[in-house]
């Protein structure tokens, strides 16, 4: 069905490599999931199936073949009838992807047929009526623009759909709901599926076989049993271990180092620098992909040896700290944004020393919980206490001491540090504000706040621009430890980044907590909060609707909406029923 | 990544929209009222006597009595403003301080002239930059993208009266001597009944018009042919034709339509330079004579006037931008 | 502003082409009368004398040297515009920042106060106030410099906005810093380039607003040698003494040219960075 051959795609200049020598086969009815983080090069691979190209960049080389026609030397005209009849492309983001001005139907119509429309949205599970069909994408939820997207990919029943992280940005029940279509679509015709993404669990659920990529190269292909449950390539391994679960409270173990940009020369595996297990040889030369079982490769020089797997530690439930006393209170709690009310009559306490987790989805009323406590909103009413002492709603009103020892991490650690100055100015300005500490002794703390987050000290002269994403989410940590805070609220603080940086914040704020820092980690991943919380507060529709410790949340949950949830989230580490979706 | 934010569900608060427009209006007409306010000031509240300025040094005691009278200079300043406004309520300018004509009157027969001069120049001028503009967006960083680009900085770059002489100079004296250098147009002849003389000023406003709105249509226009959604316009295999007019033109139009009423807005403003370059017969013309003579109340007219359409195209402007925004 | 930082604006070739036409022009508006072969005032020629003999550029119409007149009709014009647009850029987006950062009843005020400014497009301002003030430097100065405002405000106080979302102005909010270091370490430094393209477009404008008010005869003012006014006087000679008003049209051109190929170049940069971002 789907032949690729040497795909390679680089930037226009000539040199960098963005996409290298990937091949690939897709069979009718099968669906194949690419993994990789981000930089691997995912998405202009699924773009160049298409025989597309992002302005700057060019299909350099290889071959890509859908039953008997070759994409990459058909004419203009010729690629746009097969864009229409041979392979469909789902985006990752609809919202963006689906044209604002014009309403859906006429959309659909310019692909397939008008009057086939209304059958098509049923068939995707929305409504095919007139009245839906003359909305505009704007007046859709994330979830119908999604099915929109994919209705819009079927119309012309093409033989081949390659779905670009779709469920991105989605709630994970929409997020289930769309990923059981996807399946059912190829599953249910002859049509074959490449479903990109950078979450092991959706593609471990959904997909036959699995392709790793890492630095524009396939490291790892094979069935979803094979690559997951004995992965081959050190850099699999890696990445599966550090995954969180929602089943068990794992340590998770952060990749070291960071993945090369394209145009970084390298003449033996690109994975080197981070690799356990590399020997003089890898750094030189770089491996074919080998078998390592029948219908199982990956391209590693020791793939026969046994390389011991990275062990990934089952952590004990924290001890029993009821006793402890709170060290913030939250009571009766309602807030508003704008005229609507987001949030109903919260109340939960933090003890020291303890990291509870806020769980919620989009629209829950999480982070204005958070903006609430650090008091960032104004419009809200209810009693924070803070130590003991009345916690005024306003910043400005709270004092120095208060406004000190409560430090917040955005989720956004591109905003959170000012581009303009380096991030060791970032810290001393903190330590001038809250200890009129100048000069040396700022200097000599600020090393000490970047030491505490693993970051070495010429660290301190970077601009925010030249840092990783987890590199800037340190940074923000380390400025407010730099202020010695007793707690820290985390909104989102993990949900930007890839898994493997994910796995070393998730770890750096779990020692901080053992040091005595009380969390409020606010998140909507419930694998992170096994792996991280103590105790754990869902939130649905601003209302809390259980509280209580991880274990028996997670492991026994009571209310309905919290069994949906778990239902809901891909588990990784399970034996997959063959092509079972999770719920 | 995960959309964190809250979502802000926006029910079509129609009341809410009558509310804004209600304010917006009625700031408009503060303003304005602050900016006949400052015209007022500008003019009769100077240090100095104002009769003698607008008279001259050698003005004779009646003279300067009589004026003082007229501009109602004797009176306290409030009472000189509400009789100022007052006539200006009911359509009553003043007359003239040169030659004692109402000044409504005068600048009737100026004011068509001029309309006519900056309505056919924004005719021209709105097809002309949504074509070139969306031309060199399609053909971006070809040539004929180069082109347009330099010649429209460079025509951007210039003060309107070099435009306007150059043009002189090239049409009406030096090289070809095809048009009339200067707009002849007699009093109470209507403008298109000269057509020859109306070419240059047009095309010196048109050329200036042009060079500033075709780069606002190709940025726009090239920032929606970058978007998602026409990329997957041409994944989904449809025609180029297709794409740029049904798929992008509806989508830029949203940031152009502002850009086009700020245009209009500063043709305005150059119109009274265009105007005076080729001696044409407008209020542009009339307000640089009445400064030089200290024509207070025809100053005083036509800046009220300007101002005040300068305003209300500039509000237009927001307004439609704030539309585009509030769509996204 | 690291060094990095800077040099990343003067990359694109646009950019250092304009800085070179630039700083020709301001050596020579401001070198220019030290060459001066005769005394600008002084008539030497017969008038529209052709150019030759002692009169490189030839006479103007009262028989004036048109070199030297060119060589000395810029530098008043410079000197009057770079103060304009500093004073206007530096007043104008003071208001921007400070209403976008107090909002409330202040930005209000301050923003409707930019609205009755914002009805008097460029020489309108100006010409209103001359009718009886007379054309005096400073004024000129001052009122295109007031013309600025509210341009420059409207800019600067759109660029605070974004910022003013951002993560780290909330950290700031939220750790209790006062408003001084918000607006001084926060704002200012990341809405300090398009202030500074506002600054090299209202100084491009500054000169096109007093050039053309010296050519309406409201600007500088005869007999003094300026290139507005050479444009205005010479022009009903164009077909006899073409230099009379070529030669200072083509000093204003490359002047604003270059300006504009600097400030367009650098937004630019600007822009692209921030698509990036």
């Amino acid at each position: 069905m789907l032949e690729v051959r040497d795909l390679t795609v680089g930037l226009s200049g000539g040199g960098a490599e963005i996409v290298r020598g990937v091949s690939l086969e897709v069979r009718a009815g099968e669906i194949m999931g690419v993994v990789g983080e981000s930089g691997s090069g995912k998405s202009t691979m699924a773009l160049a199936l298409l025989g597309y190209a992002r302005r700057g960049t060019r299909v350099t080389g290889g071959s890509v073949l859908i039953e008997d026609t070759e994409l990459l030397s058909l004419t203009v005209r010729g690629l746009r009838a097969a864009r229409r009849e041979l392979v469909a492309y789902v985006p990752q983001d609809p919202g963006a992807a689906l044209n604002p001005a014009i309403r859906i139907g006429n959309q659909l119509a310019e692909i397939g047929d008008r009057a086939g429309a209304g059958e098509l949205l049923e068939s995707v599970g929305l409504p095919g009526s007139r009245e839906f069909l003359r909305r505009r994408p704007g007046e859709l939820s994330g979830g119908q623009q999604q099915r929109v997207a994919i209705a819009m990919a079927v119309a012309a029943r093409p033989r081949l759909i390659v779905l670009d992280e779709p469920t991105t940005g989605l709630d994970v029940s929409t997020q289930r709901r769309v990923l059981e279509l996807v399946r059912d679509l190829c599953h249910g015709s002859a049509m074959a599926g490449v479903y990109i993404s950078h979450d092991l669990a959706v593609v471990g659920n959904l997909a036959d076989r699995v392709t790793v990529l890492y630095a524009g190269r396939i490291v790892e292909t094979g069935t979803v049993g094979a690559v997951i449950g004995a992965p081959a390539h050190p850099y699999s391994r890696a990445l599966l271990g550090s995954v969180p679960s929602t089943r068990e409270r794992r340590e998770l173990v952060p990749i070291p180092g960071r993945a090369p940009q394209p145009g970084e020369q390298s003449a033996g595996c690109r994975f080197t620098p981070r690799c356990a297990h590399a020997i003089a040889e890898c750094g030189t030369r770089e491996p074919a992909l080998t078998l390592a079982a029948p219908g199982h490769a990956a391209r590693c020089l020791r793939i026969g040896e046994r390389l011991g797997r990275t062990e990934t530690l089952v952590l004990p439930a924290k001890e029993t700290t009821e006793g402890a006393d709170a060290v913030l209170t939250v009571s009766g709690l309602n807030a508003h944004y704008g005229a609507r009310q987001v949030l109903f009559d919260v109340s939960f306490a933090l003890p020291r020393g303890n990291c509870l987790a806020v769980v919620g989805e989009s629209g829950s009323g999480k982070t204005t919980m958070a903006r609430c406590l650090i008091g960032l909103h104004d419009r809200q009413d209810g009693e924070l206490s803070f130590a003991g002492a009345r916690l005024p709603a306003s910043a400005g009103a709270r004092g120095r001491e208060m406004q000190r020892r409560i430090q917040y991490i955005f989720q956004n650690s591109h905003g959170a540090l000012n581009p303009r100055h380096p991030v060791g100015d970032s810290i001393a300005l903190a330590l001038r504000h809250f200890f009129g500490l100048r000069g040396k002794q700022a200097a000599d703390r600020v090393r000490g706040a970047l030491e505490r987050v693993e970051l070495p000290e010429r660290f301190a002269q970077r601009y925010p621009a030249e840092l990783s994403g987890g590199q800037r989410q340190r940074v923000a940590i380390a400025r407010a430890l730099a202020c010695d805070p007793t707690v820290l609220i985390c909104d989102e603080v993990t949900s930007a980044l890839d898994v493997s940086v994910q796995a070393s914040v998730v770890e750096l704020l779990r020692s901080l907590c053992e040091d005595g820092l009380s969390l409020l980690f606010v998140t909507h991943d419930l694998g992170v909060v096994r792996s991280i919380a103590d105790s754990v507060v869902v939130l649905n529709r601003g209302r809390i609707v259980e509280h209580g410790r991880t274990d028996s949340i997670l492991g026994t949950p009571e209310h309905d909406y919290t069994r949906a949830l778990l239902a809901d989230t891909p588990e990784l580490f399970t034996a997959p029923e063959p092509g079972s979706v999770p719920g | 990544m995960v959309a964190n934010a809250e979502p802000i569900i926006e029910s079509r608060p129609v009341p809410r929209v009558l509310r804004w427009l209600g304010m917006r209006v009625l700031f408009g007409v503060l303003t304005l009222f602050l900016v006949s306010v400052l015209i007022f000031l500008a003019t009769e509240a100077l240090p100095g006597d104002v009769a003698r300025i607008v008279l001259g040094t050698n003005a004779t005691p009646e003279k300067l009595a009589a004026v003082r009278v007229q501009l109602g200079l004797d009176q306290t300043l409030v009472a000189q403003y509400w009789h100022w406004l007052r006539g200006v309520l009911t359509g009553d300018l003043g007359t003239s301080l040169i030659n004692h004509y109402p000044v409504g009157e005068l600048l009737a027969g100026r004011l068509l002239n001029s309309l006519v001069l900056g309505v056919f120049a924004l005719v021209l001028i709105l097809p002309l930059s949504l074509l070139t503009g969306m031309l060199a967006a399609r053909l971006r960083d070809r040539f004929y993208d180069k082109t347009l680009l330099g010649s429209s900085m460079i025509a951007n770059a210039l003060p309107d009266f070099v435009i306007g002489t150059v043009l002189a100079a090239l049409f009406g004296t030096t090289l070809f001597h095809v048009l009339p250098p200067v707009a002849l147009i007699p009093p109470g002849d209507l403008p298109w009944w000269h057509p020859a003389d109306l070419v240059l000023p047009i095309a010196a406003m048109v050329i200036m018009g042009v060079a500033y709105l075709s780069r606002l249509v190709r940025v726009a226009f090239i920032d929606v042919l970058q978007s998602e959604y026409i990329q997957q316009a041409v994944l989904n295999g449809l025609s180029m034709r297709r794409i740029l007019f049904r798929h992008a033109l509806p989508n830029a139009l949203g940031p152009i339509t502002p850009a086009a009423s700020l245009v209009a807005a500063y043709s305005l403003a150059g119109l009274i330079v265009v105007e005076n370059v080729f001696s044409y017969p407008g209020i542009g013309t009339a307000l640089v004579d009445a400064v030089g003579n200290h024509d207070l109340p025809i100053v005083q007219a036509i800046v009220l006037f300007m101002a005040a359409a300068f305003y209300v195209l500039n509000t237009l402007a927001d307004v439609l931008a704030n539309r585009t925004r509030r769509r996204r | 502003m690291s060094f990095a930082t800077a040099g990343k604006y003067l990359r694109p070739a646009q950019v250092r082409v304009g800085l070179v036409l630039l700083a020709l022009m301001l050596l020579f508006t401001f070198l220019g009368p030290l060459f001066a072969p005769h005394q600008p005032n002084g008539i030497i020629g017969t008038p529209y004398a052709e150019p030759g003999g002692g009169l490189a550029f030839g006479a103007d119409t009262v028989g004036r040297d048109v070199l030297s007149r060119v060589l000395w009709g810029g530098y008043q014009l410079v000197w009057m515009s770079v103060l304009a647009a500093l004073l206007g850029v530096v007043v104008g987006a003071g208001i921007g920042l400070l209403a976008a950062f107090r909002g409330g009843i202040l930005e209000t005020l301050l923003m409707r106060l930019m609205d009755v400014l914002l009805a008097f497009p460029g020489v309108l301002l100006a010409l209103l106030f001359v009718s009886m003030l007379g054309p005096s430097k400073p004024l000129l100065v001052l009122l295109v410099a007031v013309g600025h405002l509210p341009g420059v405000a409207r800019v600067t106080r759109g660029a605070v906005f974004p910022v003013l979302e951002r993560e780290h102005v909330s950290w700031a909010r939220a750790v209790g810093l006062p408003a001084r270091t918000i607006l001084a370490r926060e704002l200012l430094p990341n809405v300090m380039s398009p202030v500074l393209v506002e600054f090299g477009v209202r100084l491009m404008w500054s000169v096109g607003t007093i050039a053309s008010l010296s050519y309406l005869g409201y600007g500088i003012q005869p007999p003094t040698a300026d290139w507005g006014e050479m444009i205005s006087s010479n022009r009903s000679a164009l077909g006899i003494q073409s230099l009379a008003v070529l030669a200072p049209i083509a000093c204003v051109a490359l002047f604003t040219i270059g300006g504009n190929l600097v400030s367009e170049g650098v937004s630019r940069v600007i822009a692209r960075s921030e698509g990036r971002a």
